[in-house]
């Protein structure tokens, strides 16, 4: 009986609900998932579950412990994609509400993985278990808010996926603590800490599930007239999932967001080393310098998507990228080197992030805008596929290109020149597909727009 | 007849307070990293 709560029809809201309660549910997803960014802050502590102070003979190295983030953000492309016309049936409650249990079991799993010092229990759990959490509870949250701000789909979209971002700056000081609260001279604290934060996201998640509506039929923001004619790229018509995966306007902006994620990608993955390296500053500014380059990502997301709603997603794209284009051509003569300037360095780099950000955030807003609300979740679950690639090739092109260089004895400070030039060659591709998107013809819209069940009108 | 029931402002700002009160803990920690780059 419990579970007909979950039901599609139970979630629609009543008269006179505000939408307003609907990004607070969509946040709470958000904020939780986007721990995902901060399992970094395990990967040590990982290493030293039974020499506990180093290393020891039969403890998990770094890379056997680093696949547990690349299995988490592999499965959330997959899981967003298969399970998106799941997501158009069953509706966005029932989605977040597995989300959060699947999150939570995953951390349990892993906790118990840690306990036998089972690596395979850890990749199961917070990798594939918790993988699926991640994409059913991205999606979700960002498909709803578009339906119930069809008047300001950048901003809403921007409020959720900020909260992607900022959920890192959460669970980072929140793993960090809890590690440090339960270590001991004979434990590093992780497992107690998996179960203590397995419980945490459940409660919270399960908060935006509770709290989470969808439109009933029909209806629209008060004062709001949908337009009748489609203008630029903004459809009037819905596109179904299979006949938009088919459009060249799927791909070209799938094109695009992948092209802004890798380049996003090199600069995080190396951005630690790349201004010690460049500028000599010790590790621990270093790390001053991630924690800025967090900032620029989490605000991004909701700057430029919130902007998209007044100057249109095509232009909106055309700007982040050829920002990007300067932004990443000029980043390597900023060194000690050339010009010497690390406030010069440091502001680029997080405008850089500003637009990786940006790129989450819009995509979902042109998406809407092209192929309608109809099946948006499903058409949104098949383009983050976009960001699993991304998370293969951006690590892979930076690592493979800066060992390269080095290897043919370049200095570490250079090395970065070769790295940051592929990415500018990246983002022309990503301008110039963007420039090709043109509206959905008529040929792929819908014939008539019935009703999908809860999650999909 | 209308039945309709408006959603109440205090629920509202219940509802953005708890997701916002990790949110700018989360901030607060980040904001704190991120001086140490200019100390």
């Amino acid at each position: 009986m419990a579970f007909s709560f979950l039901a599609p029809d139970r979630a629609v809201a009543r008269p006179g609900f505000s939408r307003w309660l609907v990004p607070p549910a969509a946040l709470a997803v958000h904020l939780s998932i986007g721990q995902v960014y901060a399992f970094s802050v395990f990967k040590i502590p990982l290493t030293r579950l039974i020499g506990i102070t180093h290393s020891a003979p039969g403890d998990w190295t770094q890379p056997q412990v680093a696949w547990i983030f690349s299995f988490a953000i592999g499965v959330l492309g997959l899981s967003a994609a298969l399970f998106g016309p799941w997501l158009e049936r069953e509706g966005p409650r029932k989605a977040m509400a597995y989300a959060s249990a699947l999150f939570a079991l995953g951390f349990f799993i892993s906790s118990f993985g840690v306990h036998l010092h089972q690596l395979w229990l850890v990749y199961f759990g917070y990798g594939i278990i918790g993988g699926i959490g991640l994409g059913l509870g991205y999606s979700a949250p960002v498909a709803t808010l578009i339906r119930w701000f069809p008047d300001r789909p950048g901003l809403a979209t921007g409020m959720a996926i900020m909260g992607f971002g900022g959920g890192a700056m959460i669970g980072s000081p929140l793993g960090v603590k809890l590690m440090a609260f339960f270590r001991t001279s004979t434990n590093v604290g992780v497992e107690k800490t998996f179960l203590v934060m397995g419980a945490f996201y459940l409660c919270f998640m399960a908060f935006g599930a509770v709290l989470v509506r969808v439109p009933r039929p029909g209806w629209k923001p008060e004062g709001w007239e949908p337009k009748t004619t489609a203008s630029g790229m903004v459809t009037t018509h819905g596109v179904a999932v299979g006949p938009a995966f088919r459009t060249p306007q799927f791909w070209l902006l799938w094109i695009v967001l992948c092209m802004n994620t890798t380049a996003g990608i090199g600069i995080l993955e190396q951005a630690s080393p790349m201004i010690q390296d460049l500028f000599g500053i010790t590790a621990i500014a270093a790390g001053g310098f991630v924690g800025v380059l967090s900032l620029f990502n989490m605000a991004g997301r909701f700057f430029w998507s919130a902007v998209s709603d007044y100057i249109g997603r095509k232009p909106t794209f055309m700007i982040l990228l050829g920002l990007a284009v300067i932004g990443y051509s000029i980043l390597p003569y900023t060194s000690a080197a050339h010009m010497n300037s690390i406030g010069l360095f440091v502001l680029t780099a997080g405008i850089m992030l500003s637009i990786y950000g940006a790129g989450f955030s819009t995509a979902p807003a042109y998406l809407k805008d092209l192929f309608g609300t109809y099946n948006i979740a499903a058409i949104y679950g098949r383009l983050l596929t976009a960001w699993s690639v991304a998370g293969i090739l951006g690590p892979v092109l930076v690592n493979y290109m800066r060992e390269s260089q080095l290897k043919h004895g370049v200095d570490r400070a250079s090395a970065y020149q070769l790295v940051l030039h592929i990415m500018v060659g990246l983002l022309v591709v990503g301008f110039l597909c963007n420039l090709l998107i043109r509206a959905v013809p008529e040929k792929y819209w819908l014939k008539s727009e019935a009703p999908a069940a809860a999650g999909g009108h | 007849m209308n039945e309709e029931k408006k959603s109440s402002l205090l629920a509202i700002a219940l509802a953005w307070l708890i997701v916002c009160i990790p949110a700018a803990w989360g901030v607060y920690n980040t904001v704190l990293n991120a001086m140490k780059l200019f100390h």
